[in-house]
């Protein structure tokens, strides 16, 4: 339990948290409603505890070096970075209005964040916290990537249906990339070719040609005994040697793996509700799932694409990391 | 006649600047308002009864365009914005016409029923209706190029008879106002309950009154005596109904145009990014989105998507565009025009105002082809000889 309250000794807290870091083996979910994000033991696939948070936290990340989780809340406007050797909080840095999903740059100096109230791109500097700048991008945007260069960013508008690729050293959009109807997250396959996007109102995932900058194809999913129309695809992720991606289908409570060489779904694998964050393990044989309105997180063995155990949650899970 | 230019027109030149493609269509698109609107004196405002207006349609339209515009400008198309205010149908019917005549490539009207028709019948444009429910506009007085944004009052209907049966509430009180509408409304959540298989546990009428010889009309625990699970009340002016819940004979809840009512949208919404829809107007014009609003916004959406599929026009793209496309409003599903009716089918929030308790269609409701359709008209019911 590293859950931590104000009245509790130090000392304690101490010896409390220490184990964990000796394992660090370990899955992270931010829940929006508890401002808190879920500790579960991987070895175990049990809940060990929470951490104290800023408010409504969504998107989580690690830092290039691998020893915080960058947290971004929507309603405290703040970025938190938890060290992962203590369980705690070190420092928080203001985001502007309302941060969502965010990437970091490969140094770890600079923090871009899609700000859906403001519609930019916020950008910051990670060391002092201070604004970099902005880039104006469509209404409500929400991911963002970076190339594997980082000269590029790539940002959603959930409103005007398209990506942009915005240059960043000039802090100009370059190209506006159309896609599906409210797309929504990235995934970049390892060479940095393809970027591949979830298109939460048309069940499909648009893939970009990152050099061409368009659209080269497009995934459409079905689920048995689903229509279109409940098949929301948001979170996706890549396996290591781009071969494989994993799309969370969101109201149709399935996860699609997917065949990145042919772009077709291998296999459909039944979650909780309104599956949405998805993380894979460093073996690459577990994917954990969060669904958003059953409160829990499931996961499932990826050589037979079977849910193994469905683990209770915080309130409103949204993002799920991985650390080993 | 009043005619007011907006901003609008003014970014409508800038997109025209930035647009990259060769012959940028600038569509033209007329809002019909009622002069000196009754619905949003100060004191009706103030009172706040659910799913009355809390505000101009026009600043919700703007805000759609404005939301619209990197859209547009991407397509290279633009959109501006005219307002008209009209006195009466005659009015309605001059300004739609002069609309056409000066160009412009569809209507929006936030106008009682008949206005609303005049207009219609008055120009040959697509005619976006955002202010009257009445379900004779979607069915014997259906119009070929007559949309309707705002849900109609079946669809309100049906999806409080969903929301009954979910939770097996199944004996209905109604009470019904002293008005044409109300009577009209009335007959209409009768059928929503004979579709549902709900029963009518009793049907009054009722009354706004302190006259002591009124009292069965006009006392809420009169009214309420009897054997119920949930009390109807169909109330258009609003009073009556928002003062309702708490005050009933036995400890029942309220539905309808008090309690808990059915609506396009609700500030209290959570999902779906609805709170960034919300505070954009909250920023843009100093009120949170209501359902009203929502009606006006997703015009406005809708316009941007259809002007943005059919950049180059002409008239008859963007009204293809509009009949056929797909629509983001916002509620975590594709919002698209009934080709029976021209109703946008579209989910439908259950508020106290407080929070968003349900959604309709709730989960189990079923249907053959588009579970949306469960609520308002269906294609087999063939009401609207105008379009089939």
């Amino acid at each position: 339990m590293i859950a931590r309250s104000r009245l509790a000794a130090a000392g304690l807290v101490l010896g409390l948290t220490l184990p964990l870091a000796a394992q660090a083996q370990v899955a992270y979910v931010s829940s929006e409603k508890d401002h808190a994000l879920t500790v579960l033991d991987l070895k175990t696939q049990a809940v060990t505890g929470t951490i104290a948070t800023c408010k409504r936290p969504r998107h989580l990340q690690l830092t290039p070096d691998r020893k915080q989780l960058a947290v971004a809340c929507g309603d405290s406007r703040e970025a938190d970075f938890i060290d992962l050797a203590t369980g705690r909080s070190v420092r928080r840095i203001k985001l502007g209005e309302g941060p969502e999903i965010f990437d970091i740059s490969a140094d770890g100096s600079t923090l871009y964040v899609s700000d859906e109230e403001e519609s930019v791109l916020g950008i910051f500097d990670v060391a002092s916290g201070r604004r970099k700048g902005e880039v104006k991008v469509g209404g409500e945007p929400e991911g963002v990537k970076l190339s594997l260069d980082g000269k590029t960013a790539y940002v959603t508008s959930e409103v005007a249906n398209v990506v942009h690729a915005i240059d960043l050293a000039s802090g100009k959009v370059v190209a506006n990339i159309k896609v599906g109807k409210r797309p929504r997250r990235f995934a970049l396959t390892p060479d940095g070719a393809q970027l591949w996007v979830s298109n939460e109102l048309d069940a499909s995932v648009t893939v970009i040609d990152t050099k061409a900058r368009q659209a080269i194809g497009t995934i459409r999913f079905e689920v048995k005994g689903a229509r279109a129309s409940d098949i929301t695809p948001v979170g996706l992720t890549m396996s290591r040697d781009g071969k494989r991606a994993f799309v969370a289908l969101g109201r149709a409570n399935h996860v699609a793996f997917v065949d990145v060489a042919s772009r077709k779904v291998t296999d459909l694998v039944l979650a909780g509700k309104r599956a949405w964050g998805v993380a894979l393990d460093k073996a690459e044989k577990t994917l954990y799932v969060a669904n958003g309105l059953s409160d829990d997180l499931t996961i499932v063995d990826v050589p037979t694409a079977k849910a193994l155990k469905t683990v209770k949650v915080g309130r409103v899970p949204h993002t799920v990391v991985v650390v080993e | 006649m009043r005619l007011t230019r907006h901003g609008a027109a003014a970014w409508l030149l800038l997109a025209t600047v930035l647009a990259p493609a060769a012959q940028a269509a600038a569509f033209k698109v007329t809002l019909l308002a009622p002069a000196g609107d009754a619905r949003l004196e100060r004191a009706r405002l103030e009172r706040g009864y659910l799913g009355h207006p809390t505000g101009p349609a026009a600043d919700a339209l703007k805000l759609a365009l404005t939301d619209g515009r990197l859209e547009l400008d991407a397509a290279g198309a633009s959109l501006a914005l005219d307002v008209v205010e009209v006195a009466d149908a005659a009015g309605a019917r001059a300004a739609a016409a002069a609309a056409e005549k000066a160009g412009a490539a569809a209507l929006v009207t936030d106008l009682p029923a008949a206005w609303t028709l005049a207009a219609a019948d008055a120009a040959r444009l697509p005619v976006l209706n955002v202010g009257a429910a009445a379900d004779a506009l979607r069915a014997a007085d259906c119009r070929r190029l007559l949309y309707h944004l705002v849900p109609s009052e079946r669809m309100r209907a049906d999806a409080l008879a969903q929301w009954l049966v979910a939770r097996r509430w199944s004996s209905v009180l109604l009470l019904t106002g002293p008005g044409d509408a109300d009577r009209e409304r009335a007959a209409t959540v009768q059928a929503a309950l004979r579709r549902y298989g709900l029963k009518l546990a009793g049907s009054k009428p009722f009354k706004l009154s302190a006259d002591p010889r009124e009292r069965d009309l006009a006392n809420p625990l009169l009214l309420t005596q009897g054997s119920y699970d949930a009390v109807w009340v169909v109330d258009t002016d609003g009073e009556f109904a928002a003062s309702l819940p708490y005050r009933t004979a036995l400890p029942r809840p309220v539905v309808g145009d008090g309690g808990l009512v059915a609506l396009a949208w609700s500030p209290r919404f959570e999902r779906f990014g609805a709170p960034q829809v919300t505070r954009r107007l909250v920023k843009a014009a100093g009120r949170p989105m209501g359902a009203h609003d929502w009606s006006a916004w997703m015009a406005g959406k809708v316009l941007v998507a259809a002007a943005a599929a059919a950049p180059k026009g002409p008239a008859a793209a963007l009204h293809q565009a509009l009949a056929e496309g797909e629509f983001d409003g916002s509620k975590g599903v594709k919002l698209s025009f009934r080709p029976w009716d021209g109703q946008l089918r579209q989910p439908l929030l259950l508020t106290d105002g407080q929070s968003v308790v349900g959604m309709a269609p709730g989960e189990g409701v079923l249907h053959p082809k588009n579970v949306l359709d469960t609520l308002g008209a269906d294609a087999p019911e063939k009401l609207c000889k105008a379009r089939s």
